[in-house]
């Protein structure tokens, strides 16, 4: 068993875990952060995608060791107050979701264009590309891909 | 998974010493394969060495026209270096191409050469280059690196620190992507380097390979018509559910002349 402690949300949290516990396992089943999701366990949904020090990983295909003294961010931790996130109203405005199953991942992703974006313009093929890590089994994607722009915008980027 | 102890040295030197006293432990990079590949018990190391802690192992550097670039340094970090994309924007674009941007925030060089995956994008680009892969106990040359399926020149705990590039005249990297995982079907990188044109293919065969025709035809004409004429060989090539050796022949010509167009 090994101690860690790592920032989530905001919140230090010191817990002993074994070496082979996954990022996404030490969350929601030891933090009880359920709204980071394992649709397939082999790295290629992104539905457990988190922020690790800012940027988007898929927390199924890390230890929960190589977090430690590191700063994680998921779905519970991004909207502030009580409201939702810019980029979590733009996907509910934009029906970017139907089962949701995908959404907290989709949502991390997105932010993550939001954050690499800033200072440039962002259009529909980026976010294509950039969405490819992500999987959705319901909407065709052209909500999500709708969400992410308005998100975006609303969030100060430039959007072509 | 099975479980494992775990240890996570701040040096160079220490990783090397509790590997090297572990003939059963493994060096842990961003995961990206080891960590799969352990979920699915196919590998039962004793100790992961996580490489995360080791500040010597990160990083870009630019000095008399080479790029040097350390192990643990993620795809993300090298599509995004401003260094890198005024010197070889080739390596650029060929670190932007890995897999998807979570991948690419955790999946780094050394692990990927060390891996030495059939379709990984990196051997292309080593091997297109010239690089030398320096070790924390030798140098070793492009050439000798890639030995064969999975298989490098790397001795049992032998630690991959980093990769120097010398900058290629002009380059480019054509890539016939696999579409649900972004690994190449086949990638060629086209450079000309200080020591003539280098034509090297991933994704084809077991190993990162050059095409000595091609490189001698495009030292006489650079145009993709100089070596359109030039064929393949099926033999040894990749056969599987994505593509057939026959397939994956013609697509080292195609991507070939399309990287020489991308060029010239
Ligand atoms: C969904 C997905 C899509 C991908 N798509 C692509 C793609 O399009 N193109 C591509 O090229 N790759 C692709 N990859 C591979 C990925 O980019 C990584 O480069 C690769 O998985 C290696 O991962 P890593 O660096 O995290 O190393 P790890 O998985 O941590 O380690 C891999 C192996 O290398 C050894 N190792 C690691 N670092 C060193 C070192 N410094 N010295 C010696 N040995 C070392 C480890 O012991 C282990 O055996 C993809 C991966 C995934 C999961
Ligand atoms: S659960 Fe992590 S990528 Fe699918
Ligand atoms: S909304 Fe159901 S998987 Fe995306």
């Amino acid at each position: 068993m090994t101690t860690i402690s790592v920032t989530v949300n905001g919140t230090v949290h010191k817990a002993t875990v074994e070496a082979r516990t996954l990022l996404v396992e030490f969350l929601r089943q030891q933090l009880n952060l359920t709204g980071t999701h394992v649709g397939c366990d082999t790295s290629q949904c992104g539905a457990c995608t988190i922020h690790l020090n800012g940027r988007p990983v898929k927390s199924c295909t890390m230890l929960a060791v190589q977090a430690d003294g590191q700063a994680v961010t998921t779905i519970e931790g991004v909207a502030k107050d009580d409201g939702m996130h810019p980029m979590q109203a733009a996907f509910k405005e934009c029906h970017g979701l139907q089962c949701g199953f995908c959404t907290p991942g989709m949502v991390m992703t997105a932010l993550g264009i939001a954050e690499r974006h800033k200072t440039d313009q962002l259009d529909e093929t980026t976010v294509r590309h950039e969405l490819e890590g992500n999987l959705c089994r319901c909407t065709g994607y052209q909500g999500i891909v709708n969400a992410v722009l308005l998100g975006a915008k609303n969030m100060g980027v430039k959007v072509a | 998974m099975y479980s494992f102890d775990y240890i996570k040295p701040t040096s160079v030197a220490d990783a090397a010493a509790k590997r090297a006293g572990n003939d059963d432990a493994s060096y842990l990079a961003g995961g990206m394969t080891l960590i799969p590949t352990l979920k699915q018990r196919l590998a039962q190391p004793s100790a992961l060495v996580d490489l995360g802690a080791i500040p010597d192992l990160k990083g870009i550097s630019v000095a008399n026209g080479v790029v040097t670039i350390g192990a643990m340094t993620c795809h993300a970090d090298v599509a995004a270096s401003a260094d890198v994309r005024k010197h070889i924007p080739a390596l650029a674009d060929l670190a932007a191409s890995i897999g998807d941007p979570q991948v690419r925030n955790r999946g780094t060089l050394g692990g990927s050469i060390a891996n030495n995956d059939p379709s990984a994008d990196y051997p292309a680009a080593i091997v297109g280059f010239n690089a030398t892969v320096h070790t924390n106990t030798r140098t070793i040359t492009a050439d000798d690196f890639f030995k064969g399926l999975f298989e490098t020149a790397l001795e049992p705990g032998e630690l991959v620190v980093k990769v120097s590039f010398p900058v290629p005249k002009r380059a480019a990297y054509a890539k016939f992507r696999n579409e649900a995982s972004r690994y190449a079907v086949v990638g060629v990188m086209v450079a000309e380097t200080a020591h003539g044109i280098r034509v090297a293919v991933t994704g084809a065969g077991a190993c990162v390979f050059r095409m000595p025709d091609m490189e001698a035809a495009l030292s006489k004409t650079f145009a993709p018509d100089a070596i359109k004429a030039i064929a393949v060989s099926a033999d040894n090539l990749n056969t599987d559910l994505h593509a057939t050796a026959e397939y994956r022949a013609n697509l080292v010509n195609v991507m070939a002349r399309r990287a020489v167009a991308a060029i010239a």
